[in-house]
């Protein structure tokens, strides 16, 4: 196994399956600067996935493109976290689940920029600005829905309960991020794990929220393992290349 | 034989796709201009990860120095440095203005997440006294704001540092 490759798609696996997420949104937004906010945040995300694919590509140096990767692999294949891939539910759950991504994304572009690996660090440098936006956007709505009306903080306090369980698999490793961490490329994810922690506690406490009491967590996405969403999601995002092979527009 | 000054004059002639007021050399985007054997290479850079335009850009870029004869030509895309608002040149800045669209701002320190948000001046009557309405607007590049004083809605070009 190439670990580098491997490491590669983790990363852009999350992006691209959480940005085909967020177009779901487009037309259906609660208000039109939100619907406009999440289809930016897509783009982002697609663009992001699309600079770590085509890197990928080369690090595999296997004869498939970008759009290969991202179109025509099988759902055991995807590496992103169980977590990106939970349907977006109403705009709370999809408000909770960003910020639990987002606050980890930053913390780990930030490291992942002074990588060893130039391409993979310029690559995060780029994202990181980005990025940037997004949590403070995602923050602002955790707060704004928990400290919200009587409504607003119940939908939200559910949405927090339902999707804690899957933030634990963002901070799983194994041998791919050990041998990678050796080099100097990969990053030790347990090194911000406390920092992340803190954040999210103080955000969630400035949102009047309690973090579910039981503390087990959910997710093998890293490894291929997924929910059955990610299975529909793919075939509604792959439908294309499947029943038109190599069409472009 | 054409000169490198006489390709950054030929770009600076190429809108961008998506605010036509702006060349591409105003915005940035184009870092370097080099000769190679009898040809160029350029190097340009995107404004985000995900703008559209950056595929609209290069044909643009081709079919302008082709016009002046010139087609042996590489195109190179660079994302470090990553692209900053800081490149729009003081030109682009006037002409964003007097487009409607309020020009970058410094923005307080951006590891900071919740600092006040900046304070643009409406690119109408100039007052100061603005709001923002959303973060994101029509582009990845934009956010969205509206004047107290006169009441227009307008983008703000973000600053992205």
């Amino acid at each position: 196994m190439n670990s580098l490759f491997e490491y590669i798609l983790r990363i852009s696996d999350d992006s691209l399956i959480l940005g085909q997420r967020l177009a779901e949104w487009c037309g259906h937004g609660p208000v039109l600067e939100e619907d406009i906010a999440l289809t930016n945040i897509s783009l982002d995300l697609i663009g992001q996935a699309t600079n770590f694919f085509n890197y990928a590509a080369v690090v595999e140096n296997a004869g498939r493109d970008a759009d290969q990767l991202a179109f025509l692999r099988i759902d055991r294949e995807y590496k992103n976290t169980v977590l990106v891939e939970q349907p977006n539910g109403d705009f709370g759950d999809t408000m909770v689940r960003q910020f639990l991504f987002d606050a980890f994304r930053k913390l780990f572009l930030e490291r992942l920029q002074h990588s060893k690996d130039e391409q993979l660090a310029a690559i995060a440098e780029k994202s990181l600005k980005e990025t940037r936006y997004h949590l403070k956007h995602s923050s602002e709505w955790v707060i704004r829905l928990g400290d919200g009306t009587e409504e607003s903080h119940n939908r939200v306090q559910n949405s927090l309960n339902i999707l804690w369980r899957y933030r634990t698999e963002l901070f799983y490793m194994d041998s791919v991020d050990a041998e990678l961490i050796q080099q100097g490329i990969g990053i030790d994810l347990n090194t911000f794990r406390n920092e992340y922690d803190t954040f999210v506690s103080s955000i969630l406490e400035e949102a009047t929220l309690t973090p579910p009491a039981n503390n087990w967590s959910f997710g093998e996405g890293r490894i291929g393992k997924h929910s059955e969403h990610l299975g529909h999601l793919l075939a509604e995002m792959q439908y294309m290349q499947r029943t038109y092979p190599n069409m472009e527009w | 034989m054409v000169t490198e000054k006489r390709v950054w004059e030929i770009l600076d002639q190429v809108s961008d796709p998506e605010i036509p007021v702006l060349t591409i050399a105003d915005l940035g985007v184009i870092r370097s201009v080099s000769q190679q054997g009898e040809g160029f290479k350029i190097v340009i850079t995107p404004t985000y990860s995900g703008c559209p335009a950056m595929r609209v850009i290069e044909s643009e870029i081709e079919s302008a120095l082709a016009k002046e004869g010139i087609t042996d030509l590489t195109i190179e895309t660079v994302l470090s440095p990553a692209w900053t608002t800081d490149w729009i040149s003081e030109n682009g800045r006037k002409k964003l203005s007097e487009y409607g669209i309020a020009p970058p701002v410094d923005e307080p320190d951006k590891s900071i997440l919740f600092a006040d948000a900046p304070t643009v001046s409406c690119p109408k009557c100039h007052s100061s006294n603005t709001k923002m309405v959303s973060l994101f607007g029509s582009t990845a590049c934009k956010a969205h704001y509206q004047c107290n004083s006169c009441f227009e809605p307008f983008d703000y070009f973000k600053c992205l540092k």
